[in-house]
């Protein structure tokens, strides 16, 4: 599949082709890029129209001939290979440990529904879960070296205890077992004093910082059970952690609702004040005043467009930052059988609850039909839903066939296509837009930044 | 080529299939470890796809 886009930086348009399936990417000329879209029937524009009636025939075929010769050579237009129909099962390598299903914030669009996940108490996970959860993933992890475990919440800092033992006892068993542990925590820095900074820093592999942007903006949805303005003291605690962090992998995360669809502002706002690694994701809820509805679309794609050129001027000054959704790595990119099964979810990674109750992901936590056991009663677990999950792999998504970026999203987030698009295997449509214009600009913004200066 | 400039080739079938399960695991709604397929790099291989590194058109 042929994808003709274009990019406007500067005082220029650049034009490209992208081919979905060899993951050829080719920068034409204008003239070149209407003869793609005639020829691979997409779309034109009036004005586009009226610019291709006026190539002579010369011309086209001239450069007809330069399509054929790409085509000729698998790198245009060139037909999906790809045979893998079915994730494996039975090895797992990454779990996601809910420290505690309880929150020192009552953000509006939680989708844990303010740290709860819809329970009626706010459990703390036990020490003894931890370690059973540890046990639990090094006796399913196969031959797979390198593990992870994330820390998530609720808010993990309100139980450390548990977080330290957990990590003291897999570090303990990695000699023994030859397995290595990484692992990752997402905080809202409520609770990241000068004594948590430290021990997170010296252990863990990523840090994800949840802060939404500007203090506005942050504040009118990430409030305290008081509604207390805790703004400063977020973004001070995690100023203070980037600070000591040097080169380890941290976040800062936001989320951005239909009240601030200027979410470039925020991302800015966020580099400005003194961070380099960036992500800003649009907030998935059925909340009314906050969801992201299709009338907001078109403002969104313009928002990334802004945020795109934005993104390349400040690259070249000492505020250079990683904006997440702009990184792809076009050199050595993951293989063909990560980009088919994108996260692993039910299959490759698996979510322990604070009572130690196994289901497919963080996002599936408490919901009872995909339960699939429980790491205080056994090492087993029910791999029927695995099973389930095995199937989620692009190639099975008919809606994700002919997609830009297939290969780069692999058919999106399993429970937010059941949740908002009502099936595991049909992607979400307003996710999908976003993200095939994310992937235009990634391509866009790495082919610009490799050019030499002209 | 006057029209083209090909800036990578075959990034996908040098990518190969590889599946040792060694590489990150990613969260397609970025709640977590904010890593997701698109920028992900894999772990296991050395050889690199060849990006042209021209002025662009």
């Amino acid at each position: 599949m042929t994808h003709p886009f274009c990019f406007r930086y500067g005082d220029r348009t650049y034009c490209f082709l992208f081919d979905t399936e060899s993951g050829s990417l080719h920068n034409v000329d204008n003239v070149t890029f209407l003869c793609a879209k005639e020829r691979w029937s997409r779309p034109m524009t009036d004005e586009e129209k009226s610019q291709y009636s006026a190539v002579s025939e010369q011309e086209k075929r001239e450069i007809n001939t330069e399509l054929d010769e790409l085509v000729k050579e698998g790198v245009l237009d060139s037909p999906c290979t790809v045979t893998m129909r079915k994730k494996r099962v039975g090895e797992i390598k990454a779990l996601c440990l809910h420290i505690c299903h309880d929150c020192n914030l009552r953000c509006a669009y939680c989708f844990a529904d303010e740290g709860t996940y819809h329970t009626s108490d706010r459990a703390h996970m036990p020490v003894e879960v931890g370690l059973r959860a540890v046990d639990f993933l090094i006796a399913n992890s196969g031959g797979r070296r390198n593990l992870e475990i994330d820390f998530f919440g609720g808010e993990p800092l309100m139980n450390m205890k548990t977080v330290k033992a957990v990590v003291e006892y897999a570090r303990s068993r990695e000699e023994e077992t030859g397995k290595t542990f990484n692992f990752t925590m997402t905080t809202n820095c409520l609770l990241l004093d000068e004594e948590n900074r430290k021990w997170l820093n010296d252990n863990m592999y990523n840090v994800v910082l949840s802060i939404d942007g500007r203090r506005e903006i942050h504040n009118r949805v990430r409030k305290t059970p008081n509604g207390k303005d805790v703004f400063d003291r977020i973004l001070g605690n995690a100023l203070a952690f980037r600070a000591i962090r040097g080169d380890k992998s941290y976040y800062v995360r936001g989320t951005f609702t239909a009240h601030n669809l200027d979410f470039c502002d925020d991302v800015l706002f966020l580099n400005d004040a003194g961070f380099d690694q960036i992500s800003m994701e649009p907030v998935v809820t059925d909340i009314p005043e906050l969801r992201i509805e299709e009338k907001h679309l078109p403002r969104i794609l313009d928002e990334y467009e802004r945020l795109a050129r934005e993104y390349i001027d400040r690259r070249k000054t000492d505020k250079w930052f990683n904006f997440f959704h702009f990184m792809i790595d076009l050199d050595g990119g993951p293989c063909v059988i990560k980009r088919l099964t994108g996260c692993g979810s039910g299959c490759e990674y698996l979510a322990v609850t604070p009572r130690g109750d196994i289901y497919p992901c963080h996002q599936f936590a408490e919901n009872k039909p995909y339960y699939m056991g429980n790491v205080l009663k056994s090492t087993e677990y029910d791999k029927s839903v695995s099973e389930k999950f095995a199937q989620n792999i692009v190639t099975n998504k008919p809606d994700c066939a002919d997609c830009i970026a297939k290969y780069y999203c692999s058919g999106g987030c399993v429970a937010n296509n059941l949740n908002y698009a009502g099936s595991m295997d049909k992607p979400y449509g307003i996710s999908c837009q976003m993200m095939r214009k994310r992937m235009e600009l990634s391509l866009a913004i790495a082919a610009i930044e490799a050019a030499p200066q002209q | 080529m006057k029209h083209v400039n090909s800036i990578v080739l075959n990034g996908m079938k040098k990518s190969g299939n590889i599946g040792c399960g060694e590489c990150q695991s990613s969260c397609q709604s970025a709640c977590k470890t904010s890593c997701t397929v698109g920028n992900q790099s894999c772990k296991n291989r050395d050889e690199k796809v060849n990006t042209v590194k021209k002025p662009l058109l």
